[in-house]
């Protein structure tokens, strides 16, 4: 023998490595042990193969690295003998797995086993497969398992179903070949390959809709026999759980009928007599009934019916959420969540119970339960659940605040119908848990509160009290600062005082120290204490007598390690000492935020928030909101937004609103100027606009297809080059002053807009005429009429037009793509034009026209920026 | 279907792991680390599954012994609870009141159990007679090549001599 390869047998490897005190000492062993089997391998050593095989699984299972054995698991697989090919079978499925390129060194003795005499053998095989084949395993062997489908004995006809689930798995392809095989496993008397065949079918019907539509033709009738057999069956000791005959198998059957009878309301009928009877004959008192009663509400709730057996269904929930086994609560509140869309008002009846299932001790019922709850809030009950909520979040676990913040924050903006009620409840948040509060979350607010202006001192008194109280929130911490800049006077003032509020004494001292604290405060990051600079600045503004003092503190922060910190206060102190004339212009309050273009930000740096409230009426902050009008969310384009804040960074939104950007030598234009119409529109056009191009006469398929998308896209990037420059030569002052070009006779008129000679050329015209819909004055709806100046007939006519982020364009398709020539006949196509920005920026478009003349292609381009100033 | 069982000791030894769905040897250590973390740290008291990563895990301990599975979200966790306790049964008739220990000696029999069991992640075989039945045939099989081969080389032995 080796004297390298350790005599020791399996069970004294075992007993060493459970005698280490440490890990260090088990590491030891085991290095020690691997060495001896890698030059027990080396040698080929044939009469320890086995055993040492038997030994590197159990290091495996412990977690040490043992790709080297891979290569003994074939051999073994390969010898002939039952012992070894049992133990190298196992060592496979231990050792590798489906993406390890050695597997496929093994389909050809997999390939062999499957035909062996020895039914053990074919089993081996098949539960090799089945656990562990590759796609092109499963391409090669599905043949093999097809036929031993029918194989005698009934251990392998069910082992071989359950291996064709993996293949069709990996292979859907191959799906059809099984279909008729699996049928006829539907009628086997064994409980094993009755089991799996129903499995088979079930997993063959969620890759092919043709499997599908068989079973349901061919073999309802007969599932519905078999259920029912065993729903009867008497007492078999074999089969017996708990008092229930085969459990498995119950809710194997109710499984494939459900997924028969989902979206057939005959298929349905003909199960609805056996579900109410699982339904009310099953014991509950044990798990196993429980776990059909639960398959089979599930079956209930997803076939067509007409209510009677969902009305059952509903019960049964209900007594298992009233059930003091955790275990069956948590499925209670599963299912009830999925019975929210069928029956909201049943699931209403049992809101006090779930309430309290938000408090269980147990984190998976809480969790379960909020979601649930979520789904039930509307706004008849939100304001007694919020407050249910919010006070048990002040009693809540740390790893639970999160989600449960994060729920209530999303449920107050979606059902809030006045700003008093919403600020007040995101208050009580903040101080409780802001350290959980997400930033778009108190960005929001701060929009809220920046808009409600009759709200402006009630919220700063409110801010400053929780403050005073809870200065460990984050969050809390910055929306207080900024609106303690934003409305120190109020502070003071007491201006805007509510009949709910006690009254307050704040002196502009208070105030200055409040700030300060934030400041100071160690626990405090970047962003809160570069709020609470700007801050200060306002108020320095605000409060001239304290305008000593907030200058100190800044001047303490000009050597800040920080470079934004240090630099902000560089800058800040500069504008206090040497810019006094311009200050009270910088530090003006911000101007309120377009609603239309926030909810549109928001739509794209939210999307969370948007598909957990799916199904719900999408009215955002307050009702007040309107629906996103802005199609494509940007949050850094620059141009479309409504704060000139000239900011040099992202132009984040929020950034811009806090000011954090704040650039004092551009500030100024950006201090309370009304937005100029136009400014930006050479910007806007760098921004990806939306491009559509239109073939005349095409059906919108056509629009879809590659070749169009292909040259949208080329033109799209020329445009963005061709755009580029102007606007890089152009300084940024200019941009910012200059009304947008263009000679424009604006039109006082209301109704009637004037025709634009949108383009002409000695070739072609191109009018379009203006109308609105009354009541949406965003949207211009605008006639192209097309005309031919030429002699030749113009083919392939095609107009595609593009506009910047701020609008969205619908382009109909065109009366005709050939233009007859010398203005004999036009084309005309409508275009509809929303204005997301209505009021504030004018429409801008950039045109491409090709067609065909003498069998030439040409390309006519221009940017249309000349609209009528009234649209 | 169930992606993977694992067995873990109440200190946090894994006993049995068996993965249906393909996981990288890395992975499998951080979802054995991550799991065992989370169900060994739960009270005695709570219900028996746990939502994680998307997936469902159903446990259910038997003495020092955790048994776990990993289900999807649409899986009917009542009934996988179902098929851990026909697991432990089927386990407890073929060692004969089974304990950790025989698990960690003899942990190849209870990996052949379990392959008599589940499939691909499936149910395989609901009674435990059947089971019993399958595993008695296939050691009786390996019995009989190891005489043979003992006595194959007894022979040989004695012929050598």
């Amino acid at each position: 023998m080796n004297p390298f390869s350790s005599g020791t047998r399996l069970r004294d490897m075992i007993r060493a490595i459970r005698a280490c005190k440490t890990a260090a000492e088990e590491r030891a062993v085991v290095r020690k042990e691997c060495a001896a089997i890698r030059a027990s391998i080396n040698e080929d050593d044939q009469d320890y193969r086995h055993r040492n095989l038997a030994k590197l699984m159990f290091i495996q299972i412990l977690g040490y690295p043992t790709h080297f054995g891979q290569m003994e698991c074939l051999k073994l697989i390969a010898s002939a003998g039952f012992p070894e090919k049992r133990i190298g079978y196992l060592g496979l499925m231990l050792l590798l797995d489906e993406r390890q390129e050695v597997l496929m060194l093994v389909t050809n003795s997999l390939k062999q086993d499957l035909n062996h005499s020895n039914q053990y053998i074919v089993g081996l095989a098949l539960c090799a497969l089945g656990n562990i084949c590759s796609a092109e395993m499963a391409r090669d062997l599905s043949p093999e398992v097809e036929r031993l489908l029918q194989f005698r004995d009934p251990n392998i006809r069910k082992k071989a179903a359950l291996c064709s689930i993996r293949i069709i798995k990996k292979v859907p392809d191959l799906a059809e070949n099984f279909i008729n095989c699996a049928a006829s496993l539907l009628k086997e008397k064994h409980h094993g390959v009755l089991i799996t065949g129903v499995q088979l079918c079930a997993d063959l019907c969620k890759v092919s809709s043709e499997a599908l539509e068989y079973f349901r033709k061919k073999c309802t009738e007969g599932l519905v026999r078999t259920l029912r057999d065993i729903v009867n069956s008497p007492y078999s000791p074999e089969y017996d759980t708990s008092g229930i005959t085969d459990p498995y198998l119950h809710i194997r059957l109710l499984k494939l009928l459900r997924i028969l009878g989902q979206g057939d309301a005959d298929a349905s009928d003909r199960m609805t007599d056996i579900l109410a009877q699982v339904a009310t004959k099953t014991e509950s008192n044990k798990n196993a009934g429980n776990a059909i009663l639960y398959e089979c509400v599930e079956t209930i709730m997803s076939i067509e019916d007409d209510g009677g057996l969902r009305v059952l269904a509903i019960n049964i929930l209900g007594k298992f959420l009233s059930n003091r086994d955790n275990n069956i609560r948590y499925v209670a509140l599963n299912m009830l969540m999925r019975a929210t869309t069928l029956d909201a008002q049943a699931v209403q009846r049992h809101r006090a119970t779930i309430l309290d299932c938000v408090k269980d001790s147990d984190a998976s019922i809480r969790k379960r339960a909020l979601e649930l709850l979520y789904l039930l809030v509307n706004e008849n009950n939100v304001k007694p659940l919020i407050k249910e909520l919010i006070e048990y979040l002040e009693v809540s676990d740390q790893e639970f605040k999160g989600d449960l913040t994060a729920k209530i924050c999303s449920l107050v903006e979606k059902f809030s119908s006045e700003k008093i009620w919403y600020i007040d409840q995101m208050l009580k948040v903040l101080s409780e848990a802001g350290n959980f509060v997400k930033d778009e979350v108190w960005h929001a607010l701060i929009f809220v509160i920046s808009n409600a202006s009759d709200l402006h001192g009630y919220t700063v008194r409110a801010l400053y009290r929780a403050f005073l109280t809870s200065t460990e929130q984050e969050t809390l911490v910055r929306v207080a600062v900024w609106c303690i800049g934003e409305y120190g006077d109020m502070l003071v003032n007491n201006v805007g005082m509510l009949d709910i509020e006690d009254p307050i004494t704040v002196t502009e001292c208070d105030a200055v120290d409040a700030v300060e604290v934030a400041i100071k405060r160690h626990t405090s990051d970047l962003t809160t204490k570069a709020m609470a600079l700007i801050a200060l600045l306002k108020l320095s503004s605000r409060f001239p007598s304290s305008s000593e003092r907030i200058k100190g503190i800044i001047v303490q922060n000009k050597g800040n390690l920080v470079l934004e910190l240090q630099q902000r206060s560089i800058e800040f102190n500069r504008i206090l000492q040497k810019h006094q004339k311009i200050r009270s212009a910088l530090v003006e309050r911000m101007p309120v935020l377009d609603e239309a273009t926030f909810s549109g930000r928001r739509a794209g740096s939210l999307p969370t928030a948007i598909s957990t409230s799916s199904g719900a009426p999408s009215n955002l902050p307050n009702g007040i909101a309107k629906p996103a009008t802005a199609p494509i969310p940007d949050l850094l384009d620059l141009s479309s937004d409504d704060v000139p804040a000239p900011s040099s960074s992202g132009g984040d939104f929020p950034q811009d609103l806090l000011g954090v950007d704040l650039s004092p030598t551009l500030a100024p234009s950006g201090a309370g100027k009304p937005p100029k119409a136009s400014t930006d529109v050479l910007l806007d056009l760098l921004s990806i606009g939306t491009y559509l191009p239109v073939q005349t006469g095409s059906s919108a398929a056509d629009i879809l297809s590659s070749s169009q998308d292909d040259k949208a896209l080329a033109s799209l990037s020329s445009l963005s080059a061709n755009a580029t420059s102007p606007v890089n030569a152009a300084p940024m002052m200019d941009l910012l002053d200059g009304h947008g070009p263009g000679p424009q006779k604006p039109k006082e008129n209301g109704q009637a807009y004037q025709s634009l000679v949108a383009y002409e050329s000695s070739s072609l015209r191109v009018m379009f005429n203006f109308s609105k819909q009354p009541g949406s004055p965003q949207t211009t709806l605008i006639q192209a009429t097309f005309t031919n100046l030429s002699s030749n007939v113009y083919n392939d006519f095609l107009f595609q037009a593009a506009v910047p982020k701020f609008l969205q364009l619908h382009l109909d398709p065109a009366s005709s793509n050939t233009l007859p020539a010398s203005g004999d006949g036009s084309i005309t196509q409508n275009l509809k034009v929303t204005n997301s920005q209505h009021g504030k920026k004018l429409l801008v478009m950039r045109v491409r026209i090709a067609y065909k003349t003498n069998n030439k292609d040409v390309l006519e381009e221009r940017q249309i920026n000349n609209f009528p100033q009234n649209l | 279907m169930i992606h993977f069982v694992l067995l873990i000791s109440r200190q946090g030894k894994v006993r049995l792991t068996k993965w249906y769905s393909p996981y990288s040897q890395k992975e499998r250590t951080k979802v054995i680390r991550e799991l065992g973390g989370v169900i060994l740290n739960r009270g005695p008291k709570l219900c028996n599954f746990v939502d994680w990563r998307g997936f469902k895990v159903v446990y259910k301990r038997y003495a020092s012994l955790y048994f776990c599975m990993c289900i999807d979200q649409d899986d009917n966790e009542l009934e996988v609870l179902e098929i851990i306790h026909h697991f432990v049964e089927i386990l407890d008739r073929y060692f004969g009141s089974v304990c950790e220990l025989d698990l960690i000696f003899n942990f190849h029999k209870a990996y052949y159990i379990l392959d008599e069991l589940l499939l691909a992640g499936e149910l395989q075989e609901s009674s435990k007679k059947t089971v019993a039945r399958l595993i008695a045939a296939q050691d009786s099989l390996v019995e009989t090549a190891k005489e043979q081969a003992s006595s194959i080389s007894n022979i040989i032995a004695q012929a050598t001599k």
